[in-house]
């Protein structure tokens, strides 16, 4: 018996293991800690040959001419791939996600530094590198729009005169909101003396996910069978098996997808990318497998990026501090290609939820998308579909106008807030707010950071700093968020036609341990444990008994994926769905085993029981058991105890916290150092609170990177000036305090289990508690607003008077 | 992943078997340290050498001592050597400075200062901090020894005066009393390469500066140094005003280069902040107030 004994450290962990939710270890960091996890560059075929992809030094050129003699010569190169090559196939263009086309490789004109041109396939990486240097492209070079504010205007280059008849770079205007209505209080606003329009420009600059593993995908066409199986760095493994489908033809059937572990994603994949539908070419022509990983400045230069919002925001308020409405104006650089990855009927993703978590007579907001040489994407890096540009828009503007009014933001935010007894609450853009109790969620964070106390210091601090003494200028920034995640009801969202419902299924074996099929898949957010403990608090069993499978096609049930927040809300729902009717079928296997009637048996948590009769009860393991033996069953009952579901949102979830950052600024040099912060966040209920707090570190460690150092900024010519990780900075522990967090619980009302979406809750809540963090701490030199990174010399710029402008190259 | 060209690989056994590899593979060889400049080079196909000689096996060229009234620290000694040695520590605060926002604790493992000053890139910190010192540079070829004042020993950015078959040994620093010096640094960052960064040091005679080194990186300073500002402190009174017409004329002499990090009036006003910082905390610790 001794040899056959589990390692004494199970045996503990599954003891500390709760029933259900609870912290709990994850699951699949066993196979992290010991390095065995199996990323899409660990899986090699026998026969696999190398991609690299050639890609444009230029932003706008047209291709002369393409010369791969030389490449193809080398005795390592099988076969080098270009536009032409792809033209032939019908595949040099595909679809994107937002119903414009992008080159696959390009065959008339480069459009954007980075962009794909010519595709080799080697022995080796080595060879496949070596050989994209041995192509001689021949470019005409021509002036490229890179400026989003002038790629409206009428000189400007038009970057897609690809399609018939374009003259310029308009993709598309999108507004929501009562325009007349809110026209009508900014009117009245401006006229009375006892209110006023407040307004500022706020850019939320172009910044990139930066997952540490890059993207990639590992075609294996089989001759013989003709099915592909592609392992690929997937957020949305079925949608990308469908749209594959639906592009290349090849039928659905015969399309794997496999998306194996994935070292972070944050939005960047998503989307689909050159890369991987050159890789499946190749593996068609050749006949074996083709792996394709782009390393960093790839990653960096073509995937998609997130924001890029120009924002013009206007506030009507009173001269008490009550805001009245807002009126928003957004220039949305989108690149090259419009490939933004958000609900197809959302051109501006879910930006329409820009009045904040605040109550208003009224808003409205135009969003005007342009194309620009540059890289196309968007929405990506955990934004909840654009409500970090939201989020960040109102809350710097609560802080413009708190300062213009000389009021506390945080009394301004109070007087704001939307009241529990409002609740659900339908915005002034028309969204429907589940539940929250916000004051008090802002009310806990208040005290817990010590607001009054701070402020008190802070001042002191800024006598001290007006003496002339050599004292940091301390600042404390305040944001309160809503999100709305978990796209979503597929009446009104859905991805190319696809609505973004996600199924689930469970299969109970015969000694009760059970498997769950999900369709969305983890980047690290943790699914194989959250999920477990889903099932196991239904069921009443183990966490350590339920198996979560995910991550391929040829598992799982069909499903959207995992970003905006959406895999609790969506895919959690349906897994405690699925659970409950294994439950449900369980009790008809107990009444047949006890011979008691249904309406005599109650559910006791792991066990079917029968209502007042002792010892008369059956554990879920038993149930499984009798219903996979000779047991005679109810008429019209199956065997088993396996289930499944499809789980249709009937509406979002809506997360929200609020947040106080603190900051010293060294007037001096103008850097930033962050002391505090307090982050409290409420969720609903929570399954895992420690990944819930593993999910709102990374998202704060993010916040502080946006605020501080990260943008994607480009000079006239359109050179990206974020190409490696020594120009886009990741932050580092030191650049970030010991997060302090908080929690309030008000479960979502029409969520089976209550839970709401927190995976980017704190990527979309902190920038603008930094911001205004740091902001508050130059007030003492006038300065009301300047736009992110805030770097060294931003800040010293703002305090100078001359805030720098930080999406082109400084000058 | 990004990858380099192809290149052969040896080992040098001594100093001597290096610049004979050196010599005999001709100028696309390249020796190789700490490999934290010369490999992301490579592997951005930045640079293409043919052969790599690695002197990663040379104790002869490791390791920091007192030598009569010099430090001598070999071109092989790791950036973290520098930061735990208690000869640094007790005569160079500049360099423990420096050393602790040079790159990150897995660079400074391997990083070395030789190579740091053969990199020869105009934001190297150690660079700016070794000419602030007046250090001199020992170069060896096949002909023999000679030492170059580190002054002299930079001839532009990634240019410095090693031929292609000679090799940086050592670099000596002088030891002086009544000395004091300091190092600062504003990046983005941790890890980051500097914005702008001043290294100072201050001999002090009474209330009198005897003499004055001041070191700087990342703003186009000639040969990594503010001589017009340490022109005016010498003979000045060691007083906040002295270091502050100091920082101000350092400021006035620089070129830095608008990129990224910064535009350049922001480059220069950090010049004048960071050297009047440098200045009053190297004076304080030649006080042995700090
Ligand atoms: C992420 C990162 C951050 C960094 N941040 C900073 C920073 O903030 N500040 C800073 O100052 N530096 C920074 N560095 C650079 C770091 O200090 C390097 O280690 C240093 O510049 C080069 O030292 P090395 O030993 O690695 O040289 P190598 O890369 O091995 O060599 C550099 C060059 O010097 C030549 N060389 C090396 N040794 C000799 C010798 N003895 N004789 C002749 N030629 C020689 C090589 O041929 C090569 O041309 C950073 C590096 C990295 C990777």
């Amino acid at each position: 018996m001794e040899g056959v004994r589990p390692p004494e450290e199970w045996i503990r962990a599954a003891a500390e293991t709760p029933r259900g939710y609870g912290a709990m270890k994850r699951k699949e960091d066993a196979r992290f800690v010991r390095g065995r996890g199996r990323y899409v560059d660990d899986v090699v075929l026998p026969g696999m040959l190398h991609g690299a992809v050639l890609r444009s030094p230029l932003a706008h050129a047209r291709i002369v001419a393409i010369d791969t003699s030389a490449a193809e010569a080398h005795p390592r190169v099988r076969a080098v791939i270009t536009g032409e090559t792809l033209a032939v196939l019908g595949l040099a263009w595909m679809p994107t996600l937002m119903q414009d086309t992008q080159a696959v490789l390009a065959t008339d004109k480069v459009r954007f530094q980075g962009q794909e041109v010519a595709f080799v396939v080697a022995d080796d990486h080595y060879a496949a590198r070596d050989a994209l240097d041995l192509i001689d492209v021949e470019y005409e070079p021509l002036p490229p729009t890179i400026d989003a504010r002038r790629a409206l205007e009428p000189d400007a280059p038009v970057v897609r005169d690809d399609q018939e008849g374009r003259t310029d770079n308009h993709v598309f205007d999108w507004s929501s909101g009562d325009a007349a209505a809110t026209d009508a209080v900014f009117a009245e606003a401006a006229a009375r003396p006892d209110q006023q329009v407040i307004g500022a420009d706020v850019l939320y600059p172009r910044v990139h996910p930066a997952p540490l593993e890059t993207c990639g995908a590992v075609a294996d066409m089989d001759p013989v069978t003709g099915k592909l199986t592609l392992w690929t760095t997937t957020q949305a493994p079925h949608a990308h098996r469908t749209i594959y489908a639906m592009v290349a033809g090849l039928p659905e059937h015969k399309i794997r997808v496999v998306s194996p572990d994935i070292g972070g994603g944050f939005g960047n994949k998503v989307g689909i990318y050159p890369g991987y539908v050159c890789a499946i070419v190749a593996s068609i022509v050749t006949g074996v497998p083709v792996k394709w990983m782009e390393d960093r400045s790839e990653n960096l230069m073509s995937t998609s990026f997130a924001r890029d919002y120009h924002m013009r925001g206007e506030v009507a308020v009173t001269a008490d501090g009550r805001l009245r409405a807002v009126r928003v104006h957004v220039l949305a650089d989108h690149g090259a290609f419009n490939a933004t990855a958000q609900p197809t009927a959302f051109p501006a993703g879910f930006f329409g939820v820009f009045t904040g978590s605040y109550d208003l007579e009224a808003a409205h907001c135009a969003v005007t998308g342009v194309y620009t040489h540059k890289a196309p994407g968007g929405v990506a890096y955990a934004c909840s579909f654009r409500i970090t540009e939201a989020v960040y828009l109102i809350e710097r503007l609560v802080d413009v106008v708190a300062h213009d009014l000389g009021m506390d933001p945080a009394e301004l935010r109070r007087r704001n807030l939307l009241r529990p007894d409002q609740f659900p609450y339908r915005s002034a853009t028309g969204w429907e707010y589940d539940s929250g109790d916000y004051p008090h969620t802002l009310q806990v964070a208040l005290e817990k950071a010590g607001y009054d106390e701070l402020r008190r210091e802070q001042a002191e601090l800024w006598r001290r700093h007006a003496a002339g003494e050599d004292v940091p200028l301390r600042g404390i920034g305040l944001s309160f968020f809503t999100e709305a995640v978990g796209a979503g009801p597929r009446r009104t969202m859905d991805i190319l036609g696809l609505g973004m419902a996600d199924g689930a299924e469970l299969r109970v074996h015969p000694t009760g341990k059970a498997v769950l099929r999900v369709s969305c898949q983890s980047q690290g957010q943790g699914h194989e444990t959250t999920f477990a403990q889903v099932v196991a608090a239904e069921l009443g069993i183990s966490p350590d008994d339920v198996e979560v499978v995910h991550g391929d096609t040829d598992q799982t049930p069909f499903g959207l994926g995992t970003y905006g927040s959406r895999s609790t809300p969506v895919s959690g729902a349906a897994t405690a769905i699925v659970a409950r009717k294994v439950r449900e079928r369980a009790k008809i296997v107990a009444a047949a085993m006890m011979e008691a009637e249904l309406e005599d048996l109650e559910w006791r948590h792991g066990s079917w029981a029968v209502r007042g009769v002792e010892g008369a009860s059956r554990t879920l393991a038993e149930i499984a058991l009798a219903a996979h033996s000779d047991l005679e069953l109810p008429e019209g009952v199956e065997g088993h105890l396996d289930a499944t579901t499809v789980y249709n949102p009937p509406n979002l979830t809506y997360p929200c916290g609020a947040y106080v950052c603190v900051v010293d600024v060294d007037p001096g040099t103008g850097e930033v150092h962050v002391r505090r912060f307090v982050a409290v966040d409420d969720c609903g209920v929570r399954i895992n609170p420690m990944i819930v707090e593993g999910q709102v570190h990374g998202g704060l460690a993010d916040g502080v990177g946006m605020a501080l150092m990260q943008s994607i900024a480009f000079d006239l010519e359109g050179n990206c000036l974020g190409g490696s990780f020594m120009d886009y900075l990741l932050p580092t522990a030191l650049e970030c305090p010991s997060w302090e967090l908080g929690e309030t619980v008000t479960p979502s009302p029409h969520h089976p289990i209550g839970a709401k979406g927190v995976g980017e809750s704190a990527t979309v809540g902190s920038p603008p508690a930094v911001v205004n963090a740091v902001i508050d701490a130059l007030s003492p030199y006038g300065v009301r607003h300047a736009d992110m990174p805030l770097t060294p010399a931003a800040v010293w710029r703002a305090m100078q008077g001359r805030p720098l402008r930080t999406d082109l190259a400084i000058s | 992943m990004q990858v380099p060209a192809s290149f052969a690989y040896e080992r040098a056994s001594s100093v001597r078997d290096a610049l004979d590899l050196l010599r005999r593979h001709g100028p696309d060889a390249r020796p190789i340290a700490g490999g934290h400049s010369l490999l992301p080079m490579m592997k951005l196909r930045l640079a293409e050498p043919t052969v790599l000689v690695d002197l990663g096996g040379l104790a002869e060229l490791a390791g920091v001592a007192i030598e009569g009234t010099n430090i001598r620290f070999g071109a092989m000694t790791r950036h973290a050597d520098v930061l735990a040695s208690p000869v640094v520590a007790e005569h160079l605060p500049i360099l423990v400075d420096a050393e602790r926002v040079i790159a990150d604790p897995l660079v400074r493992n391997r990083g070395t200062v030789g190579g740091s000053l053969c990199q020869a890139d105009p934001s190297e910190d150690l660079s700016a901090a070794f000419s602030a010192l007046r250090a001199s540079v020992v170069i060896s070829g096949t002909n023999g020894d000679r030492v170059v004042a580190v002054r002299d020993f930079h001839r532009g950015p990634y240019e410095t005066a090693v031929a292609h078959d000679e090799l940086v040994t050592d670099v000596l620093v002088p030891i002086r009393p009544r000395t004091g010096s300091a190092y600062a640094k504003v990046e983005r960052r941790a890890g980051d390469w500097a914005v702008a960064a001043a290294g100072a040091v201050l001999t002090l005679d009474g209330d009198r500066i005897a003499d004055a080194g001041i070191g700087l990186a990342a703003v186009g300073a000639t040969h990594f140094v503010a001589v017009e500002a340490e022109e005016s402190l010498r003979g000045a009174p060691a007083t906040p005003a002295s270091f502050t017409t100091a920082g101000a004329l350092a400021a006035e002499h620089v070129r830095p280069v608008a990129d990224q990090r910064g535009p350049v009036d922001y480059k220069r006003h950090l010049v004048e902040v960071l050297v009047t910082r440098t200045l009053t905390r190297a004076a304080a610790r030649a006080r042995g107030e700090a």
